[in-house]
């Protein structure tokens, strides 16, 4: 295995396991930690996830593949996600996207070239009363607009 | 002008309400204390019954009935799902109870526990609210050490374990069928019912599910009484509810008014009319499911049996305004392309039909709009409702069928050829 996981991950993750009735329930809290340690989820992830916890790797393929937070591929340091939705649309959210897009120089879902950015749009955030918004890996920023979202920038490490 | 009631969102000014002592020196979890010390279940679940709490996720449901349902006598255990997936669109109120008053959920989770004889309940909160399920996480440690879960609460023998489990990304996870799937480590592939929930649900065993704002309600009808709640609503849908208003009004946010005022004054009123002195042009009541209403429906309660009879849902309590400037054309378009998006593709009509709607409506959005559009849009969406496992199916076809009959006149105009 290439990216064989440490012990430490393997212990974390069969504690999950163990707080479940059934193995397999501790699925998204598993993979929750792994994308966090690594990023994303490769292929190799998710066998040795089912082999930590013991189910079939199909199990995991099948869940991976299903929710929309799990990345099968890289993505930047940070993971920039704009709400597309009808609150925020009708408060300019597709203006931030738009803008976003020049501003990095990359399409939808795709990732800078200098590994820092992935820009890609989301579903309601929940956080409506305070359109646009967008989640920068998991911290909201509210109420955007273009100097707002160049003052983020500025400030991220 | 109908005096906003700060029940479920006392408090909410202090920033530290979320820490236990904070919540305790402002009352709370006094309705625990007195439920366990001189409270049987039977008369929990009978103030609840009389209080007619019906569920604040979007289906409507009365709490009481819904726990009743689950049998006594099981050689099972029974679980408790609370719903903080908050992924209709329009909907943030839930986000609001679960960062400023974790502790207000909790106590409603004990109370609910104690009343259905529930020893296991988990928090199934969407996983983009990262930061709010480690808030739940301190507050239920908090309140373990306090001796309000886990083994022999408050030495009243009676015993709770609570978990929170982060969803990840999935609108169908807020179906309370699909939530179990989802929280068993599946697909959020909603299950055939019946067997309903309260039968067969978490691991094959009898389940409630509640959204979060049913459960912060608890508390408050266990400490005032069933009587004092039902006075604050309708005589069939009791208490306040936290209307979250969002789009094109001065001020969006959330609003906690009795059950029954009118959307009218809480567009007008409560979140200070239509921005930049424009007209209002269509209002979408209870999240994006919930069909649209034109500008000259909106003197209407907002209860759960008055929207229906209105032809639309009170849904979530999530008002999304519309104003004369936005094209309907825009709004149908978001409405596509999000259903979908979110379809999880075990049902065929809604996997095809979803997929197809919105293939039509860009082109209808790209100034390439046949004639026959609209009707074939009609039909589509005719043929996903109620042909679905769950109610997404309907979430997907009503706003759409609702946005093309009520606005026809102006999506006829924008089909050239």
């Amino acid at each position: 295995m290439s990216r064989a996981f440490s012990s430490e991950l393997q212990n974390k993750i069969r504690g999950l396991a163990a707080l479940y009735p059934s193995k397999q329930a501790a699925l998204l809290p598993v993979l929750h930690l792994v994308q966090n340690e690594r990023g994303s989820i490769a292929p190799e992830d998710e066998r040795s996830v089912a082999e930590v916890i013991g189910i079939k790797p199909i199990k995991v393929r099948e869940v991976v593949t299903f929710y929309t937070m799990f990345n099968r591929r890289p993505v930047g340091k940070y993971h920039v996600q704009v709400c597309s939705n009808l609150s925020c649309s009708l408060a300019g959210g597709e203006r931030i996207v738009d803008y976003l897009k020049v501003k990095l120089g990359v399409r939808l879902g795709d990732t800078t070239s200098d590994g820092r950015f992935t820009l890609t749009e989301v579903e309601c955030l929940g956080a409506c009363e305070a359109a646009p918004c967008m989640m920068v890996n998991f911290d909201y920023y509210l109420n955007l607009d273009r100097d707002t979202v160049d003052r983020i920038f500025e400030r991220l490490p | 002008m109908t005096t906003p009631i700060k029940n479920l969102t006392a408090h909410f000014e202090l920033d530290n309400l979320f820490k236990i002592q904070v919540f305790m020196d402002g009352g709370g979890y006094r309705a625990l204390k007195k439920v366990l010390a001189e409270g049987t279940s039977a008369q929990v679940l009978e103030a609840v019954k009389k209080a007619n709490l019906r569920g604040r996720g979007g289906a409507g449901f009365p709490a009481g009935l819904k726990w009743g349902f689950v049998p006594k006598a099981t050689d099972k255990p029974k679980y408790l799902c609370v719903n903080a997936d908050e992924g209709e669109p329009g909907t943030f109120k839930d986000r609001y109870l679960l960062n400023h008053n974790p502790h207000l959920l909790i106590e409603g989770i004990v109370i609910t526990s104690y009343a259905v004889g529930i020893h296991d309940a988990y928090i199934y909160i969407r996983g983009e609210y990262e930061a709010i399920a480690r808030r739940l996480e301190g507050a239920i440690e908090e309140a373990r050490v306090n001796g309000l879960l886990g083994k022999n609460i408050l030495g009243s023998g009676f015993d709770l374990e609570l978990r929170v489990h982060r969803g990840a990304g999935s609108y169908i996870c807020g179906e309370e069928t699909a939530l179990l799937e989802s929280l068993e480590g599946k697909r959020g592939n909603p299950r055939l019912k019946p067997p309903f929930p309260a039968f067969v649900g978490l691991f094959g065993c009898p389940t409630v599910i509640n959204n979060v704002e049913t459960l912060a309600n608890v508390p408050s009808i266990i400490d005032h009484g069933p009587d004092w709640f039902l006075s604050q609503g309708r005589p069939n849908d009791g208490g306040t509810r936290i209307f979250g208003v969002s789009g094109a009004v001065n001020n969006p946010g959330i609003y906690e008014l009795p059950v029954g005022t009118s959307l009218r004054e809480i567009i007008e009123t409560h979140a200070g009319g239509i921005k930049d002195g424009k007209k209002l042009k269509a209002v979408i009541p209870g999240g994006m499911s919930a069909p649209i209403l034109r500008a000259d429906e909106i003197d209407m309660p907002m209860d759960c049996e008055s929207v229906a009879a209105a032809g639309s849902m009170i849904g979530s309590g999530a008002v999304i305004v519309i104003d004369e400037a936005t094209p309907i054309l825009e709004v149908l378009k978001k409405v596509a392309k999000f259903y979908a998006h979110e379809s999880c593709g075990q049902c065929t009509p809604c996997r095809i039909g979803t997929s197809w709607i919105h293939k039509i409506v860009k082109r209808l959005a790209a100034g390439e709009g046949r004639k026959a559009d609209l009707d074939t849009l009609l039909r589509l969406a005719s043929n996903i409702k109620g042909r679905t496992l769950c109610p997404m199916g309907d979430a997907a076809s009503l706003p759409v069928l609702s946005i093309i009959q009520k606005f026809r006149k102006e999506l006829d105009a924008t089909v050239k050829n």
